[in-house]
Formats: structure tokens, C-alpha cells, sequence
């Protein structure tokens, strides 16, 4: 498979604090299906924005979608972030929109027809099993539905790389592998997926996942190669 | 792109709080600027219409004590400047009209006919140059050492200074109007960001382009300036309106003659519409500024 993402000798720091992130090196294959894991503060969200474009590395280098992202100009951004979806950790649902436009503002950014937004949109509250919440705005929905929503809005536009950051905090156990279901299938449509997570449960469950650990801001594997499959992890 | 004008995306910006603040204050502003620009265009039209009025008059007088030579005097001047090229109208003020002129400060005691008083004869120029005038002063001179010639303009430039100086002060409150606008357009931008910042930094994430946000703001304020806008001209017209039917009741030839023509209600009319593309432009460039600074 080829390399869809590549970091070298990544390191990231914020303001003039210690690097949050170094050395990071690691390649992501296309199609391929990731687990980001490590203990809180390990750099995990931070390695997740670089790769969804919402900051610029200190430094090193970051090859996405064989491009070079690092020096890549602003105005290519737009189209670069389009071929990525986001599951943030806080969800980041525009409160006042319902679920529906929530979930259909990455086609309307993209500039899909009004007429052609329906069907895709009614597919992804089926998808995600809320197809009777449309109309409700975030602020009422329970922490599960607004993830589920999140999901639904990062995969909307069937992006090549699906990044979510600890997307089964908020749900139980069985909304957490219906979830991982999701994924899983969207996967195998070809979809590379990276997903943060705590729950050792959840790694297990994905047999042929690849799992990759920060320590302190560095990959702990000294190899900087990723195990396949993910080796059996203890809770 | 479909961030466009439809009902999903004028949602994206829900402050509705900010939006009647927002159109009041653009209410004011328009409401002064159509004044202001309804004072400089009556002006000008006053300007305008003194300056045809004055530019080719003049009154030659015969003061003369001697009535016989005064008389003849008068009778020459009236019989070289009938039919003299450039002269449109020559008359004498009848003595009649002299005397209703003089009764106030003399009284019926003072119209005595032994009291020496002198012609006046009023001309109209259809050539108002200077070359001109000396030509009928001189002609006027050769008729009586005593003939004086008066240019009304002379009398009323500091009427005329002053319809002036009230040009220019419209004009600069226009200006400052404008300057204004656009500032409350920029604060009103940048706060828009402030609150917005969390939408936007999402639609960001999910691959907005700049233009795309800085539409959702040129959009949202250019709407608010023109309800604003139109509120404050229909108040300012109305204003307008009833000014210029008190005007035509005091019967002053200068300022009866500040009336606003049809065509100076349709610029006044336009206002608004100016003042929101204004704010678009002003908004659209504030807001891309100030996401280039982001990433």
C-alpha cells in the first residue's frame, strides 16, 4: 500500500514551552486502519492536529498525500482539509445548527447542490442511528448522539483519511463497537483511519489495526515501525 | 459554493442581539448622511439658483439733485442701453415702487415730492463679464458724472460665501459619515470574528475556504446596513419633505430656492444602497485580513 502520510523527525512546540512533540517520525499506508495511543498529555491531540492540518509542525518534515505539508500555502489548505474528516475529542458541533446541517455543512462547503445534500445526509442519521434527532441542536443531545453527529459530519464527505480523537469517550460500551463498526466499514471502503484512544478494549477489538504509542511527545518504538497486528494490550 | 445565501448558512452566524444593534446604528448614520446630503444638494440648487439670478443683474442709479437733469440723465441711459447687445432688459424702477421702498424709514412725510430722490433703472445681462459692466458703466457716465452702477452679486457674495461654506460642510459630513461607517463596519466585522471564532475555526477544519467565511459576515452586514439604511432614509426623506415645504412657506428667494428636484430624491434614495456596498466591501476586506493571519 502506499504511504498516504509521512512525518520525519516531527517536533512541535507551543509558544516557547518545551516541544510537546519530538522526533516523531512514522508513515501512515493509505487504506490502512491506526490506533494513536498513550498516557494523557503524551502529545496524542497534538499529533492529530499536524495531521489534520490545524498546525504547522516546529520542525521536521510532513509529506501528506505526497505533497510537502509543512510549506504548503494557506491557500491550498482548504482542499487539502477536505480530503481529511475530524472527529474532535469536544465534538466542535456549531450549537445553533441542527444535527442535519451539522452534518451537511462539509457538502455545503464543498459545494454540493442543496438538491443533492438530502439523501447523503438522511443516509449518514441512519448511519449513525439518529435518524429521528435532525432537527435537535446540539445543546440537546446527549453527549453519545453529539459524537455520533461529530462521525457523521467527518465522514460525510467520504474523506480519504479519518482522524478522530478519543471518539468513544462519551458512549457506552455497545455505542462504543457499533462506532468502531463505522469505521471498520468505512475502512474498508478505503478509507485510512487514525483513531486516539484510551480504551485498550476497543484496540483489541480490530484485529487488523495498527497501533502506534506516544511517549512524553515521542513514539515510544524506538524502530519508528508500527506493529501489525496490535499486540494484545492489558487494561 | 454552497455556503451561499441559502436559509442552512445564514444560520452560521446566529447573533441576532448583535444584528438589531446592528441596524439601528447604521439607521442613525444613514438618517444623518441623507440630511447632510439632502442640505448640500438643496445648497447647491440655492448656489445655482442665485448665481443666475445675480450673475447678469445690475442697478444703475442717477443720483442727481437736479430733477430735470436727473430725468434726462435717466431717459439717455434707458434709450443707449435699449437694444444694447448683451443687455437683455433694461427698466426703470417705477417711483412708486422706490416710494413703498422708502416709506418704512421716511414715512408719509418723507415721500415729499421736493425731496430729491434718485432714478434706479434695473438691468439684466445675458452677458455678466466683467467687460461687460464697465461698458455699461461707461455708457452710464456719459449720461451723468453722478450714475452709479451697483452688481448685485457684489451685494450678496457673503450670502453666497455662506451657501458655500454650507456645501462644504455636507460634503465633509458626508465624508466623515462614510469614514464612520466603515469603522463601525470593521469593529462590527472583528467582533463578529471574536464571537464567531469557534464556528469558524471549524468550518476551517473542514475545508472553508476564507472567501467562503468573509461572505457569510459581507453578507450578514451588508443586510443589516441596508435595512439600517433604509429605515434611516425613509425618516431623513420625510424630514427632507416637510424642511423643504417650510422653506417655500417663508418666501426668501435665496433659501426658497433649497428645493430638492427629482433627481436629488433618487441620489438621496440610492444612500443606502451605497452605504451597503460600502459595508460589504469594508467587511469582505476586514474579514480575509483577518483570517490570513491564521492558519
Amino acid at each position: 500500500m502506499a504511504n498516504i502520510v509521512q512525518f520525519e523527525n516531527v517536533g512541535l512546540r507551543y509558544g516557547t514551552g518545551p516541544e510537546t512533540l519530538s522526533d516523531v517520525s512514522f508513515t501512515l499506508a493509505a487504506g490502512a486502519f491506526y490506533f494513536l495511543t498513550g498516557a494523557s498529555g503524551a502529545g496524542k491531540t497534538s499529533l492529530l492536529k499536524l495531521l489534520y492540518l490545524a498546525r504547522r509542525p516546529t520542525r521536521g518534515v510532513i509529506r501528506l498525500f505526497g505533497e510537502d505539508a509543512v510549506t504548503l500555502p494557506r491557500k491550498r489548505l482548504p482542499g487539502f482539509r477536505r480530503r481529511i474528516g475530524v472527529v474532535f475529542q469536544d465534538f466542535r458541533l456549531v450549537p445553533h445548527l441542527s444535527a442535519y446541517d451539522n452534518i451537511a455543512l462539509p457538502l455545503r462547503i464543498a459545494g454540493m447542490p442543496e438538491s443533492e445534500i438530502e439523501a447523503p445526509v438522511r443516509e449518514m442519521l441512519a448511519w449513525v442511528g439518529l435518524t429521528e434527532r435532525g432537527r435537535a441542536k446540539p445543546p440537546t443531545l446527549s453527549g453519545g448522539e453529539q459524537q455520533r453527529i461529530a462521525i457523521a459530519r467527518a465522514v460525510i464527505g467520504r474523506p480519504e483519511i479519518l482522524v478522530a480523537d478519543e471518539p468513544t469517550g462519551n458512549v457506552d460500551p455497545a455505542m462504543a463497537e457499533r462506532l468502531l463498526h463505522l469505521f471498520e466499514s468505512l475502512n474498508r471502503l478505503g478509507t485510512t483511519i487514525v483513531v486516539a484512544t484510551h480504551d485498550f478494549h476497543l484496540i483489541n477489538r480490530v484485529g487488523h489495526a495498527q497501533m502506534m504509542r506516544l511517549d512524553n511527545g515521542r513514539i515510544s518504538d524506538p524502530t519508528g515501525l508500527l506493529r501489525h497486528p496490535p499486540r494484545r494490550v492489558e487494561e | 459554493m454552497a455556503l451561499g445565501p441559502s436559509a442552512p448558512a445564514r444560520r452560521l452566524l446566529d447573533d441576532n442581539r448583535r444584528t438589531l444593534v446592528m441596524v439601528w446604528i447604521m439607521a442613525i448614520m444613514i438618517f444623518l448622511t441623507v440630511l447632510a446630503a439632502g442640505l448640500g444638494l438643496g445648497t447647491v440648487h440655492a448656489a445655482t439658483s442665485l448665481d443666475n439670478e445675480l450673475a447678469g443683474r445690475l442697478t444703475v442709479q442717477v443720483v442727481e439733485a437736479d430733477t430735470a437733469a436727473r430725468d434726462a440723465a435717466t431717459a439717455a441711459i434707458l434709450d443707449r442701453l435699449e437694444g444694447f447687445p448683451g443687455v437683455k432688459r433694461v427698466e426703470q424702477v417705477p417711483p412708486e415702487r422706490l416710494n413703498a421702498l422708502l416709506k418704512p424709514w421716511l414715512g408719509e412725510a418723507g415721500l415729499d415730492a421736493d425731496l430729491p430722490m434718485p432714478t434706479m433703472i434695473d438691468v439684466d445681462l445675458s452677458d455678466a463679464s466683467d467687460a461687460m459692466v464697465a461698458r455699461i458703466s461707461a455708457i452710464a457716465r456719459q449720461a451723468s458724472d453722478h450714475a452709479v452702477v451697483d452688481r448685485h452679486a457684489t451685494w450678496l457674495s457673503p450670502v453666497r460665501d455662506f451657501l458655500t461654506t454650507l456645501m462644504l460642510l455636507a460634503l465633509a459630513l458626508i465624508i466623515l459619515m462614510l469614514i464612520a461607517t466603515g469603522a463601525v463596519v470593521l469593529l462590527a466585522a472583528r467582533t463578529g470574528l471574536d464571537t464567531h471564532r469557534d464556528t469558524i475555526e471549524v468550518l476551517h477544519m473542514l475545508g472553508s475556504t476564507d472567501i467562503q467565511v468573509a461572505r457569510l459576515f459581507q453578507r450578514r452586514i451588508a443586510l443589516e446596513t441596508l435595512i439600517g439604511g433604509v429605515i434611516g432614509t425613509l425618516a431623513a426623506l420625510a424630514l427632507c419633505w416637510f424642511l423643504q415645504m417650510r422653506l417655500a412657506l417663508l418666501g426668501s428667494g435665496a433659501i426658497s430656492g433649497m428645493v430638492l428636484e427629482p433627481r436629488d430624491w433618487l441620489i438621496l434614495a440610492a444612500i443606502p444602497f451605497l452605504f451597503a456596498l460600502l459595508a460589504m466591501l469594508a467587511a469582505r476586506l476586514s474579514v480575509q485580513r483577518a483570517l490570513g493571519r491564521t492558519l
